[in-house]
């Protein structure tokens, strides 16, 4: 007796079910992964966007040479006596002036008023009179920082219910902000300088930047890739194409994959222990870094290496041997241009890797406050070897800050970095698009 | 005209002797892959080695121009005389050798570059053209030599890896030409080709004889019979007969052989 195609046996009916129930668990999961994305991009998005706007007070400034320049002379010498201190009643009279000017009124007192202004404002001005000592009696316009409360104001990050509980502001300066701003005096703008000035203290979140943090992680990038790059391409040449397979090959082999699963923070370990203690060279400088961050990600571009050169079919070494090349004319000719774009790509997922690299460089100090934008090359300190820090490290340096400012901060960084790693990624796919050939 | 053309054939092949192989061994690892092989090659001949799958006929081919080096865990004893000279001797370059002994794979398998260049790679590498018209030159001749520079003559910056099979094969070949090797050695040249390129293929070796010694390992019998003065066969490792293509076809002296021939084996 034959069964009838059109009733489904019992086995099919159990085959289809399982086939169903795969594929559910399948879209489950991508569901999952998406959900997990889209909560990480908003939460980050959504503290971190606002950092690159910025609250800027603008105030004519008078510059009175009495306080200014006691020698009457425009000497710089006697006129960089007056500390940033000194500058900070200016600024408050300057705003005073404005409010009166604006027909504001107010009962705050002059240290609330000047609460309002950033404590970097006064250091801006007073470098740009030291840089032009003419200024001094003139009276000059200014675009200066607000305080990281009343920007956090006009961002929503400060309400007048929290303003009334917080020492450093007052509902009285936000309505006096509010009135600065409808009066086109305060305007919240872009803020480039956020990815070009240096990290800031604790007490101004608003004048702090990513400048030197890009530059480390700059510096870091340009070692690796001078090192890493050279380094992992001659040895998987050597392994894939030269080397004899026996029993040392094999040992070399595992070691470089146990080397990819090691924890990154042993590589900072190491890097302490090798290139800080015995090698001296300079805590926090990006050179220690770059160097513990190729030793990172060598296992990885060697083995994307290897796997691109394994992936160039051996008819190719056979054409290149069969016309009279040599084994090194047969690599460098045939071989290694045909496994390009797989050794770009690799390299360029391993500087990614790199790039977002945290935990080794906190052992090795670049978790450390620097102001000072480091040199490439000073004849104390050598090639990369002034005292830097990194976007990832800046990162976790500003979540562990006080100042509710900094979390925005973080953010911004965060998305900068994450910014840079879609932007060196979408590089690596392109360039194994337009290289990748068929044979 | 069939018989005619094997008459001509027969006449020509008193040659000098190109290749004399004696007791060559060869090991991969533990396994004997080839035993005893005794066989002296023409100069200016086409030899074919047939025998079923496994037999050793594509090794030993590699013997020739040392191709098997490239092969950790293969070993080979025995002398193979190039114009009197023992290729495997130590003092022998194996990149040398291999210009003067060409070869032609199984699969074609031109660079992924232009046809050009894949012709030209060889006469580059060996200093072959002093300059851009002694390359333009000898790429030209080559293509010819290989039946395919009319087709290709006005593309010749095009990939390699476009054409059709049987056009890629012939590329392999006018490769192989250009570094004007004395022996071209191939290996199952057509089993990838259709019959018709088969047959362009086939009618080219008839004419690179006039230039080379070519040995040409191949599946079909048919085609043995077709382009060869002479036949090798091979079973298990071991030469069983080699002689004149038409007295092997028609009266083979080993009963293997006859077996092979009539379809009985293999």
């Amino acid at each position: 007796m034959t069964t009838s195609l059109l009733t489904t046996d019992a086995r099919t009916k159990k085959r289809n079910a399982a086939e169903a129930r795969f594929k559910a668990y399948g879209l489950g999961a991508i569901i999952v992964a998406m959900l997990a994305l889209v909560i990480l991009l908003t939460s980050v998005l959504g503290n971190g966007l606002s950092s690159f706007q910025q609250t800027f007070i603008s105030l004519n400034v008078e510059l009175p040479e009495d306080k200014l320049d006691k020698s009457g002379v425009r000497d710089i010498s006697v006129m960089s006596k007056v500390t940033t201190i000194g500058y900070a009643p200016i600024l408050r009279n300057a705003l005073l002036a404005t409010l009166e000017e604006q027909g504001i009124e107010t009962d705050l007192s002059n240290k609330e008023i000047s609460n309002m202004i950033s404590k970097e404002a006064a250091a801006t001005v007073r470098n740009r009179v030291l840089g032009s000592p003419d200024l001094v009696g003139q009276t000059v316009q200014f675009d200066v920082l607000a305080s990281g409360r009343i920007d956090g104001f006009f961002k929503g990050r400060v309400t007048m219910e929290s303003a009334a509980l917080d020492g450093n502001t007052s509902p009285e300066a936000l309505e006096i902000a509010q009135a600065l701003a409808d009066a086109g005096i305060m305007q919240t703008k872009f803020n480039w300088n956020f990815f070009v000035w240096p990290d800031a203290s604790d007490q101004r979140p608003e004048a702090a930047g990513i400048g030197v943090a890009i530059l480390g992680s700059l510096y870091m990038m340009l070692i690796v890739l001078c090192l890493a790059l050279p380094i992992g391409v001659a040895s998987s040449i050597y392994l894939e194409e030269f080397a004899p397979k026996n029993r040392w090959t094999d040992v070399i082999e595992v070691n470089i994959s146990n080397l990819a699963a090691v924890p990154s923070i042993v590589f900072g370990i190491l890097g302490l222990a090798i290139f800080i203690n015995f090698m001296e060279f300079n805590q926090s400088s990006p050179l220690v870094g770059g160097l513990v961050l190729t030793l990172m990600t060598l296992p990885t571009i060697i083995i994307s290496t290897r796997a691109a050169l394994k992936s160039v079919p051996p008819s190719i070494r056979d054409a290149a041997l069969g016309v009279g090349a040599s084994k090194m004319q047969s690599v460098f000719h045939h071989v290694l241009p045909l496994a390009a774009p797989g050794i770009l790509t690799g390299t360029i997922i391993g500087l990614a890797q790199a790039l977002g690299e945290t935990a080794p460089l906190l052992l090795i100090g670049m978790v450390a406050f620097v102001r000072e934008y480091p040199a490439a090359f000073t004849p104390e300190s050598g090639l990369f070897g002034e005292a830097s820090t990194a976007l990832p490290v800046q990162v976790y340096n500003w979540t562990q800050r006080a100042d509710p400012g900094f979390v925005e901060r973080a953010s911004g960084a965060i998305i900068t970095l994450l910014v840079f790693l879609l932007i060196m990624n979408a590089v690596a796919i392109y360039l194994r698009r337009r290289f990748e050939r068929r044979w | 005209m069939e018989d005619m053309i094997q008459m001509d054939r027969t006449m020509s092949t008193q040659q000098d002797i190109k290749i004399e192989a004696k007791n060559v061994q060869v090991y991969y690892g533990d396994n004997h892959a080839i035993k005893d092989v005794d066989v002296q090659i023409a100069d200016k001949t086409v030899t074919a080695f047939i025998g079923p799958s496994g037999c050793g006929k594509s090794t030993f081919l590699r013997c020739i121009n040392r191709m098997n080096d490239t092969i950790d865990v293969c070993r080979v004893t025995g002398d193979i005389l190039l114009d009197g000279e023992d290729i495997y001797d130590p003092k022998v370059d194996p990149v040398q050798l291999r210009a003067k002994v060409g070869m032609v794979f199984q699969k074609p398998n031109p660079f992924p570059k232009s046809i050009y260049d894949n012709v030209a790679y060889g006469p580059k590498i060996h200093g072959l053209a002093r300059d851009k018209t002694d390359l333009d030159e000898i790429v030209e001749k080559s293509l010819r030599k290989a039946a395919l520079w009319n087709e290709v003559k006005d593309r010749l910056n095009a990939p390699g890896t476009g054409m059709s099979g049987g056009q890629q094969q012939r590329l392999c070949i006018a490769r192989a030409i250009a570094t004007a090797p004395e022996v071209l050695l191939m290996d199952e040249p057509c089993s990838a080709l259709d019959p018709i390129a088969t047959a362009q293929v086939e009618e080219l070796i008839d004419e690179l004889r006039q230039s080379f010694s070519v040995v040409i390992v191949t599946h079909s019998m048919q085609q043995a019979a077709r382009v060869s003065q002479k036949t090798a066969f091979f079973h298990l490792g071991n030469l069983v007969e080699f002689d004149d293509t038409d007295k092997i076809f028609t009266n083979p002296q080993d009963p293997r052989t006859e077996s092979y021939i009539s379809g009985r084996i293999g």
